[in-house]
């Protein structure tokens, strides 16, 4: 048998039929997430041709996007004042109980980001294959599952028949040699590969990840690492299942059980690339070559390590990507050759479907813990969801947040995408551990700097933009 | 869906690189639980200083690409978000096809599925047909799907590109994907009663 990918061994493994000769398949899909602002338009079309929902079990959803994070939600009331948002909750709601799906609502206690609450509570298994109305879907790369988003009409297709229309993509191979060093993460490695490849690098793949570093991380590490990877263009990003995974795994709430869990971790024990498989293409990253990572534009490409410079345009040959540095630098208000660390800050966010996991809580308050956020800084914390909230809290990490001066807020997606009332004003600056520094991502004139929620952490007691291995005990 | 057989009409150029979803349909605008009105939306910072305030100088608000019917772009146009508003903005502001060197995947695929045909080009042709949209004397420009050629009267030159057959099919005729996929309902349930009797794991 011709060696495969994982991620063909899993396309393989899904494949219901092939569509014509020219490599499109119809791709059964195991599980759907659904949000409150993707998913109506969805439902709305499936009503209007009274189709019905193929396998109604196979959904979750979740409010994440537009709920507000402020701690009044601890009154227990689904009160959301703005009535459109509210009326993009209620439809969720309504939707879900007229076809039996389930859903973590506003107060539920499983409640928070897609991404987060799908692996923390076991949905999303190795092999699997799941789609969303929402990019960072190939976040459960991680699980070793194949993940990607999917826009509103695709959410219907799903829903309707369980299966995507799917043009299966090419395989790219990323190997990381070396481990990070002290005080980086996963994000600072994901930045750099971006920085690498562009942010168009791997358009047309699929990625996996392999090599040293990544048997070593956690499974929170490869859920960022997985999740940004679209920021260069993947369409889907995955780790194959090992031990530490088996480990995250196991005893979560929707994780088999019993002897299914010996049967299914036999079985996923074969999720690997074989050998010989082909890699149209293969990427080399040294991950111990790579420092603290931060954006100074507005695409995930455009960022350097800490002790960097801010580029000059006039040094780059392509023309187009001269324009944006531009561009980006005019938007970012930033020099030519102005030095990235020391620059002030207005605002320090850690949250999003990125990093907003308790390992990154726990890195963050690392930095924090005895220090206090720096003054004229405005600094919040928005776990990613209602289960890592509580974790913090009984670990006494909350309380590091709070006496450093951080807002301690309620999950969501927040101020990453800005959809509810956080966001900034024209002009602030923000060190950020969301995934997008776009132009107005955050708010309108908002200013976004890429980097780990440690980095975040660093820059918040500093004021500036801080190398935190500065601020890290020996 | 709407069917794309053949368009003939302005094209307006957009060169620069990774304009993502969120400025193509900025986040003021993903209120709704429908897919009306969000021509307003499409490219709102730059196409608007403020709420119904134009600026001047920006290409779709300028004779003749006020009515452009084409978009050229730079690579990598809709990357980031999935928001399939994105492509409902384009197209009820009257865009009918986008043309560039590479797309967003999600945007690609939300655009296959609203009647509008994403087509990339080698960078070289992409910077030509950039150079003639920014000319009004020949930004004229047809779309001919069923040839997959793009003809530019500008330069008169004829230039042929490479699209998905099945999307080509589906756009041609403008087929509804889900009816076209639920011809193989018993297949699909069939793949379904095996995949899960394999893993039994997945069905408790």
């Amino acid at each position: 048998m011709t060696p495969r990918t994982l991620y063909q061994k899993i396309v393989d493994q899904h494949t219901v039929r092939p569509l014509g000769k020219d490599g499109q398949i119809l791709l059964y899909i195991d599980r759907q997430v659904l949000n409150e602002y993707t998913s109506p338009q969805a439902f709305a079309a499936l009503h209007a041709a009274q189709r019905g929902v193929w396998r109604a079990s196979s959904s979750l959803a979740v409010v994440d996007h537009v709920n507000p994070t402020t701690p009044e939600r601890n009154a227990r009331t689904m009160v959301i004042a703005d009535a459109d948002r509210s009326r993009q909750v209620h439809t969720l709601a309504e939707n879900c109980q007229r076809h039996g799906i389930a859903l973590f609502d506003m107060l539920d206690d499983r409640q928070g980001i897609e991404h987060v609450v799908a692996s923390e509570q076991g949905l999303v298994l190795p092999g699997m294959v799941i789609a969303a109305g929402d990019s960072h879907t190939t976040s459960h790369g991680a699980m070793g599952a194949l993940g990607f988003g999917i826009g509103s009409s695709e959410i219907e297709h799903l829903l309707a028949t369980q299966t995507l229309v799917y043009t299966v993509m090419k395989n790219m191979r990323v190997q990381v040699t070396g481990q990070l060093g002290a005080g980086l993460t996963a994000k600072d490695l994901v930045l750099a590969l971006i920085r690498q490849i562009g942010a168009d690098g791997a358009t047309g793949y699929v990625i996996e990840y392999t090599g040293e570093a990544i048997a070593a991380m956690g499974v929170e590490g490869r859920l960022t690492l997985c999740n940004m990877s679209v920021e260069a263009a993947a369409r889907g990003a995955i780790v194959a299942p090992d031990d530490t995974l088996f480990h995250y795994l196991q005893g979560r709430a929707f994780a088999p059980k019993g002897e299914h869990w010996d049967t299914a971790v036999t079985a996923w024990r074969q999720l690997h690339s074989d050998p010989e498989a082909l890699f149209e293409r293969e990427v080399t990253i040294d991950a111990s070559a790579i420092a603290p990572m931060v954006t100074w534009g507005t695409s995930p490409d455009q960022g350097d390590a800490i002790g960097a410079a801010v580029p000059d345009p006039a040094h780059e040959a392509d023309a187009t990507r001269r324009r944006s540095m531009v561009r980006a630098l005019d938007y970012m208000g930033l020099q030519p050759g102005q030095a990235l660390e020391g620059l002030p800050i207005s605002h320090a966010f850690i949250g999003s479907c990125t990093n907003s996991r308790l390992d990154d809580l726990r890195d963050a308050a690392r930095v924090l813990r005895g220090r206090r956020v720096a003054q004229g800084v405005r600094a919040m914390v928005v776990p990613g969801s209602t289960s890592v909230r509580q974790q913090a809290e009984a670990e006494g990490i909350a309380q590091v947040f709070i006496e450093a001066g951080f807002e301690w807020r309620q999950a969501g997606c927040s101020m990453c995408v800005a959809m509810n009332d956080d966001h900034l004003n024209p002009g602030d600056r923000c060190a950020s551990s969301t995934n997008r520094n776009f132009e107005g991502r955050q708010g309108a004139g908002a200013r976004t700097h890429l980097m780990s929620p440690a980095m975040v952490a660093a820059a918040a007691v500093s004021g500036v933009l801080t190398d935190v291995r500065r601020l890290l005990p020996n | 869906m709407e069917a794309f057989h053949s368009l003939t009409g302005i094209a307006a150029a957009l060169p620069q690189a990774h304009v993502d979803t969120d400025q193509i349909m900025p986040k003021q605008f993903l209120r709704g639980i429908d897919r009306q009105g969000l021509s307003q939306g499409f490219l709102f910072d730059m196409r608007f200083e403020a709420p119904g305030k134009p600026r001047p100088d920006f290409v779709l608000n300028r004779a003749p690409w006020q009515q452009a019917a084409l978009l050229i772009t730079g690579p990598n146009f809709g990357c980031g978000s999935s928001r399939e508003h994105a492509v409902w903005g384009l197209r009820e502001l009257g865009l009918r096809c986008v043309i560039g060197s590479s797309f967003g995947g999600i945007f690609s695929d939300n655009c296959a599925r609203n009647g509008v045909p994403a087509i990339v080009l080698p960078s070289q042709d992409v910077d030509r047909l950039l150079a003639l949209a920014t000319d009004p004397e020949r930004c004229v420009m047809t779309v001919d799907l069923q040839a997959q050629t793009i003809t530019t009267p500008g330069d008169g030159k004829v230039l042929s590109f490479e699209f998905d057959p099945l999307r080509k099919h589906m756009l041609l005729n403008g087929l509804d994907a889900v009816g076209l996929t639920l011809q193989y309902a018993d297949d699909i349930r069939r793949f379904e009663q095996g995949y899960l009797k394999q893993r039994p794991w997945l069905a408790v």
